[in-house]
């Protein structure tokens, strides 16, 4: 009996998979080297344009609901860069449904990786970093402008708010990829979702109705990326009166949704159905 | 235990949503694959057919691990695909011939360097099989061409090498010559024959091109409508299909249908008639017979089509 010729070694971790691929896909796209630069230029364009609008309105207004600029940017500022961050590493997750609606799924599930690192890694581009980019420029400049008592625990609190928004936001990219499993066609509920969570934290929650910011505080806990613990550092009380701690517990959220989404993902996997050919 | 390949009794059983009203939705059951039992030695080569929509993919994609049974027992190389499929993975090398595992962009090199980096190739050994492959396989002038500028053929090729490199146990091969020209179609042949001999790898091929199957498979299993219909040696399945030849004979002139004693005109389009005789026999004497009887200018001998062979072969119910 022919023994096997190669001792298997044990399959390359979450990390190594998401390098490997990622990096294949950089030398793929800088085969087509034009189209990178325009696409980096675009996309910094593109969501810049969305500081622009608020940048407008300021020049007509003082305030907007009771937030002076510098505010409104530093909540414009953490809700990007969380998202550019939740974004360039797994954006293109969204692009599982159409994976399953043409059957390449299938030619990574035969791979010794696991699947979430590849479908993450899929189509990575370093064009996404131009999102981050812009959002990380206009948290800078909040941060220059800003009228805080700075105190030891706000300013740790910054990045610990980065981190854990750019957790939540991934467990929402995974939550929503899991959900393709059962509905391929459900991409634009996922950007509603993640684009559109990333564009209402642009705002500060006084300027939404209040069943809106219950929802996403108690249902969908966006307000933990970026509001809770961005108000406490603003040292403004938060619309549904809320004990102060909460801005505190943004890591523990980030958690919470991580396991869930994770959970969401297995169970999406073992449902596959794969197509008929 | 030799068998590498076992399966029980294995069901998966769709749940398909269809729209029958406006609003209202009839959930239906489809069983794709419907209780299939066998078992596949250690370096045996089995051809796997049946119609579109049989099951064969089905049932590969369980093998795979890409798909869970919905019933059964399921093994191969002593592991439970769906539950350990990465572990699997370094143990299998599968070839979907309509899509490629291959990097679209990128020279055809780098996918094997992904693969040395993901299966994790010991060195020596990733040069040993990569250098193999491109001999075999007509490899060497490709390596430095962007996957997307390869031909179908090309493509192929790679595409079996880049399943190979990791020296799998077991190899999936699905429609390996589909859309392929004679040439590239033997090269593959010649390669898989030789694998096989060489590593005593076990393949297991699905095609629709009975060609395939003779030159390479000497066990072969049919399965419709999820159902294992024939599980044997080719030469079997041609009896028990009552499987036919076709005898084309172009004559001098448009005559009435011709008088062959063993077979019968099935089709007359001016001079052209195609006679059918049964696929046992030899088309020595028909020929001889034909040729002293008619004017006859040219003559041809087609081999039975797969899809025709198994779909006269039963109505519905297991041969064996």
């Amino acid at each position: 009996m022919a023994e096997t010729v190669t001792e298997r070694r044990p399959a390359p971790g979450v990390w190594a998979t998401y390098r490997m691929i990622a990096g294949m896909w950089i030398r793929s796209t800088l085969a087509y080297r034009a189209s990178f630069v325009m696409m980096l230029v675009g996309n910094f364009l593109v969501t810049a344009f969305d500081f622009v609008v608020i940048a407008l309105m300021f020049s007509q207004v003082r305030s907007l609901g009771g937030y002076s600029f510098a505010e409104v940017a530093f909540l414009y500022g953490t809700s990007t860069t969380a998202f550019g961050l939740a974004n360039a590493v797994l954006g293109s997750i969204d692009k599982l449904g159409a994976r399953i609606r043409d059957g390449t799924l299938d030619t990574l599930l035969v791979r010794p990786a696991p699947v979430l690192a590849q479908v993450a890694a899929d189509r990575f581009g370093l064009q996404r970093l131009g999102r981050l980019l812009q959002g990380v420029l206009v948290l800078a400049g909040s941060l220059l402008s800003l009228h805080v008592h700075w105190t030891v625990l706000k300013v740790l609190l910054v990045p610990v708010m980065l981190l854990s928004g750019t957790a939540i936001f991934c467990a929402v990219f995974v939550a929503g990829a899991a959900f393709q499993f059962w509905a391929q066609d459900a991409a634009e509920v996922q950007s509603a979702f993640t684009y559109g969570g990333q564009t209402l934290l642009q705002y500060p929650p006084t300027v939404f109705a209040k069943d809106m910011v219950r929802g996403v505080t108690f249902v969908l806990p966006l307000a933990f990326v970026n509001w809770l613990p961005a108000l406490y550092v603003l040292g403004r009380p938060y619309p549904l009166a809320l004990p102060a701690w909460l801005a505190f517990t943004p890591p523990l959220v980030a958690a919470a949704c991580l396991t869930l989404a994770g959970q969401a993902w297995r169970v999406g996997i073992r449902s596959y159905r794969s197509t008929g050919s | 235990m030799s068998d590498l390949i076992e399966l029980d009794g294995v069901e998966k059983v769709f749940e398909v949503r269809r729209k029958t009203g406006r609003l209202r939705r009839e959930k239906r059951e489809v069983r794709a694959v419907d209780g299939i039992s066998f078992r596949v030695p250690r370096g045996e080569m089995v051809g796997y057919i049946g119609p579109n929509g049989a099951g064969k993919s089905t049932t590969i994609k369980m093998l795979t691990g890409i798909l869970t049974p919905s019933a059964g027992r399921l093994r191969v190389a002593g592991l439970d695909p769906s539950r350990e499929r990465t572990k699997l993975a370094q143990r299998i090398g599968v070839v979907f011939g309509q899509r490629t595992t291959l990097w679209w962009d990128l020279p055809l090199y780098d996918s094997y360097k992904l693969a040395h980096r993901m299966y994790r190739i010991p060195d020596a050994r990733f040069r040993e099989n990569l250098d193999r492959c491109v001999e075999l396989l007509d490899l060497a002038s490709l390596l430095d061409v962007p996957v997307r500028q390869l031909s179908l053929g090309q493509r192929m090729r790679g595409d079996i090498a880049a399943a190979l490199l990791h020296d799998p146990d077991v190899l999936y091969l699905d429609e390996p010559t589909i859309g392929l020209d004679v040439i590239s179609k033997a090269k593959v042949r010649q390669f898989l024959r030789d694998l096989n001999a060489e590593r005593a790898t076990t393949i297991l091929l699905t095609t629709h091109d009975l060609t395939d199957i003779e030159q390479l498979c000497k066990r072969v299993m049919v399965i419709d409508h999820g159902r294992l219909m024939y599980d044997g040696a080719l030469a079997g399945l041609h009896e028990a299909g009552e499987s036919e030849r076709t005898l084309v004979v172009d004559l001098e002139r448009e005559l009435p249908p011709v008088q062959a004693e063993g077979a019968r005109v099935v089709k007359v389009e001016g001079p052209r008639q195609w006679l059918a005789f049964p696929a046992s026999a030899s088309a020595a004497p028909l020929v001889a017979h034909i040729a002293q009887a008619y004017p006859l200018v040219d003559l041809s001998v087609r081999e039975p089509d797969i899809e025709a062979v198994i779909a006269r072969m039963y109505d519905g119910r297991p041969l064996y």
